[in-house]
């Protein structure tokens, strides 16, 4: 029987009508604007000037705290301007805007296609490498990847996951990079499992992902510590818990990290990015992105350059239709609605999504006919039900509390399922949101 | 330029809406809606349609007139109350009985409460409940109806579980009782005379079934109810084969199935965990066999949904789901 997580899920159609288009280079852009917060934690610092020349490659912020990342140019030109810049929430970020000249890159990364699978490196310089790289975790959270490598002293890894579960509706991009680079997600993987110094790995992959599963199974054979575990589908699969559960049947306790069941989850885009930071001295300077949607003309996997305005990709994939109503960065289940479609890409997207107003109307609201689909719904044992109730009762927070609303992971299973059309997730992002404040207030022990 | 739209996640939704259970659940009481009409003739019909007609209507009057709020009867829970309410009378009784119950099911039981997900009672129950208690003579009465297609011959009398409650309280054992009574395969496909709903066992499990497959219920009330009902009957009728009718029997009579499948998995009237399901279940189960042995009336299963029904609110507070994460002690 195909492995899965133990509580909850939903089954939304899949979708994945861009599983068949082949990665594209995206054409040269004229204008990079490179965003300072394309990670967790604190925005970088730039370090370039106005004026200044910069390469493909070359830093230009540094980190600014422990979970902060380097930026580099994606491009090679001057910079033009250094100041905030909206970001596809419409709020203003610290930007590089960089205009572009010829394609120049850093002379120590290698360019050339040579699978280098020897890693004579210690953990200590991998991290380094990682870090100097501005690896982040490329599957929606953007964490540091560096830190995620060097877990705290009293915690001991296991093994290693790397998620290419993609259970989001729509998206392809990672399916497209298990297909056309098993091998180097493999060594990135390796790399990782050097650095934490464990001995097992598996790689997660959703079962409706055949070509994805027999490419990584083929290219793992040369890799005897790391298995290949197909998973049923079943969203949300990649969430960091729901997939340490699936795989090896561990669950993070409630206020836990992921890191207590000895387990650390990396996103199969991230591995190929570590992979390409250590072996190649290439920092996260692109990453592949899915053009979707029922109503473009088109389907695409790009590999885009971090700073790419989205009006620009959307242009170049045939333009905004006319009866296009929501475009989302990600996917439908957890993605964020784009406010400005101006705002350029970062490290972590993954897709851009465009949905007609008939696919993402929201239903209206009618009466909780209390059949609990939300509570069998939910992978985290939640009741979304009462979690509504006690938010729209107003600052019942202790109970709230009780209710255990800040394990939520957001994952929309409750809004998605409800029959009776209630915005169950957007009740309780409120209060958790007011829940988390009064429990980081409290005095700690 | 396109006006786009900008709201959280997730922007898409499931397939499923009120209506569209509601719509399920009505398609599952189709085949005992098929039998009632086909045993029973034209009065069966009638009763469904003045059933569901008055519901509605009661549903309607009251969101439009007496709340003036928005009018919700196009779920098609109101409807469902009325079919329910049809499937639990004789299928001879006059019309205007059921537009007695349908009024109450759905003014007193469910809008009085705040309508759709507000009431505590099983609305369908609380209306036949209220005729069983106004018009004993009516709500109990077999009355000679004539077969519709001449399919099935017509039955008339007390129910089988009338008939035994009689015939025990006038000092007859059970083995001479079930000489004359039914065999199983009767049971099973046609022939129980009962209430409209009760007449066949295969319908109502197809409409089990239809429901399960559609995801609409899951298995563990009805499940847990009709186990409830057969180890607890079982241990009677081992102790005591003459006084106490077999399990088998007590599963496949009265409103047993079409009360466990359709009534007590009602999901405004039931809990919202396993562990309250299962719990509610039990009580459901032990209350049906008890009032059917022991108590004045020979059926139980309403009786034993509504007085459970008052524990779902405490259910839902002490039995939580299986937290993520969470050790099992």
């Amino acid at each position: 029987m195909k492995k899965t997580f133990r509580i909850g899920g939903v089954h939304p159609h899949d979708n994945k009508i861009s599983a068949e288009a082949a990665i594209e280079v995206f054409p040269a852009i004229e204008t990079a604007y490179v965003s300072m917060a394309q990670h967790l934690g604190a925005p970088a610092t730039p370090v370039v000037a106005v004026g200044d020349k910069v390469k493909v490659g070359q830093v230009i912020a540094e980190p600014s705290g422990f979970i902060s990342a380097y930026v580099h140019s994606p491009v090679s030109g001057t910079v033009k301007s250094v100041g905030p810049r909206a970001d596809i929430a419409g709020n203003m970020v610290p930007h590089v805007e960089i205009t572009v000249e010829g394609d120049e890159w850093m002379e120590d990364i290698d360019r050339s296609d040579r699978i280098i699978s020897e890693i004579p490196y210690s953990p200590e310089e991998i991290i380094e490498k990682v870090k100097k790289a501005g690896v982040v975790g490329l599957g929606g959270a953007s964490f540091p990847t560096h830190v995620k490598l060097a877990p705290p002293k009293d915690k001991k890894a296991e093994c290693l996951i790397l998620n290419g579960t993609e259970c989001e509706p729509y998206l392809t991009s990672d399916d497209r990079i298990m297909r056309e680079r098993p091998q180097e997600i493999l060594i990135g993987g390796a790399i990782m499992m050097k650095a934490l110094g464990v001995t097992r790995g598996y790689v997660g992959i959703e079962e409706n992902k055949p070509a994805a599963i027999a490419s990584m199974t083929e290219a793992a054979k040369a890799f005897p510590q790391i298995e290949v575990v197909t998973l049923k589908k079943r969203y949300p699969q990649g969430g960091e818990k729901q997939l340490i559960d699936a795989v090896i049947r561990r669950q993070v306790p409630s206020g836990a990290l992921p890191i207590d069941t000895g387990a650390v989850v990396q996103n199969v885009g991230t591995s190929l990015a570590v992979y390409e930071a250590v072996q190649k001295n290439k920092p996260t300077i692109d990453n592949v992105i899915t053009v979707t949607g029922r109503c473009l003309p088109a389907q695409h996997n790009y590999k885009v350059r971090i700073g790419t305005p989205m009006s620009k990709i959307l242009e170049v994939a045939g333009g905004l239709p006319e009866n296009a109503a929501k475009v989302i960065s990600g996917g439908p289940m957890m993605g964020r609605a784009i406010a400005n479609l101006d705002a350029a890409t970062v490290k972590a997207n993954g897709a851009i999504l465009v949905l007609t107003e008939a696919e993402t109307r929201r239903r209206s609201e009618s009466a909780c006919i209390r059949c609990s689909k939300c509570a069998s719904a939910c992978p985290m044992g939640l009741e979304p039900w009462l979690l509504n109730k006690l938010s729209r009762a107003g600052g019942r927070y202790d109970e709230l509390e009780k209710e255990r609303v800040f394990d939520c992971i957001e994952c929309g299973c409750c809004s998605f399922t409800c029959p009776a059309g209630i915005p169950l997730l957007d009740m309780i992002r409120i209060s958790k949101a007011e829940v988390m404040k009064i429990m980081r207030s409290r005095p700690k022990k | 330029m396109n006006k786009l739209f900008v709201s959280p996640s997730p922007h898409t939704h499931g397939p499923e809406s009120t209506q569209t259970i509601m719509r399920d659940v009505l398609i599952a009481l189709t085949p005992a809606m098929l039998v009632s009409v086909l045993a029973s003739g034209w009065s069966a019909l009638v009763l469904i349609i003045a059933g569901v007609a008055t519901c509605v209507l009661t549903e309607f009057l009251i969101q439009k007139y007496l709340i003036k709020g928005p009018v919700t009867v196009c779920d098609l829970s109101a409807a469902v109350t009325g079919v329910l309410l049809a499937l639990n009378l004789p299928p001879n009784a006059p019309w205007w009985l059921i537009v007695i119950g349908s009024v109450v099911a759905i003014g007193v039981a469910k809008m009085t409460f705040g309508g759709l997900g507000q009431n505590i009672f099983n609305p369908a129950l609380v209306g036949r409940v209220f005729l069983l208690v106004s018009f004993p003579v009516l709500m109990t009465t077999w009355d000679d109806a004539g077969s519709m297609f001449g399919i099935v011959d017509a039955f008339s009398g007390a129910t089988p579980l009338g008939a035994v409650k009689e015939g025990l309280k006038n000092g007859q054992t059970l083995s001479q009782l079930t000489a004359d009574n039914l065999t199983f395969s009767q049971q099973f496909f046609f022939n129980v005379g009962g209430s409209a709903g009760e007449l066949s066992a295969l319908a109502l499990i197809l409409g089990f079934i239809y429901l399960l497959c559609r995801r609409v219920i899951k298995a563990t009330i009805p499940v847990t109810i009709l186990c409830t009902v057969f180890v607890v009957s079982g241990i009677f009728w081992l102790a005591n084969p003459e006084r106490f009718t077999n399990p088998v029997f007590n599963i496949f009579t009265g409103g047993l199935l079409l009360g466990s499948i359709f009534m007590a998995t009602d999901y405004v009237t039931s809990p919202m965990t396993t562990k309250g399901q299962i719990i509610f279940a039990v009580g459901i189960g032990l209350i049906t066999v008890f009032v059917r042995y022991f108590g004045s009336y020979p059926e139980g299963v309403s009786f034993a949904i509504l007085i459970m029904n008052c524990t779902v609110p405490l259910l839902n507070k002490y039995c939580k789901p299986h937290r993520f994460g969470e050790v099992k002690k």
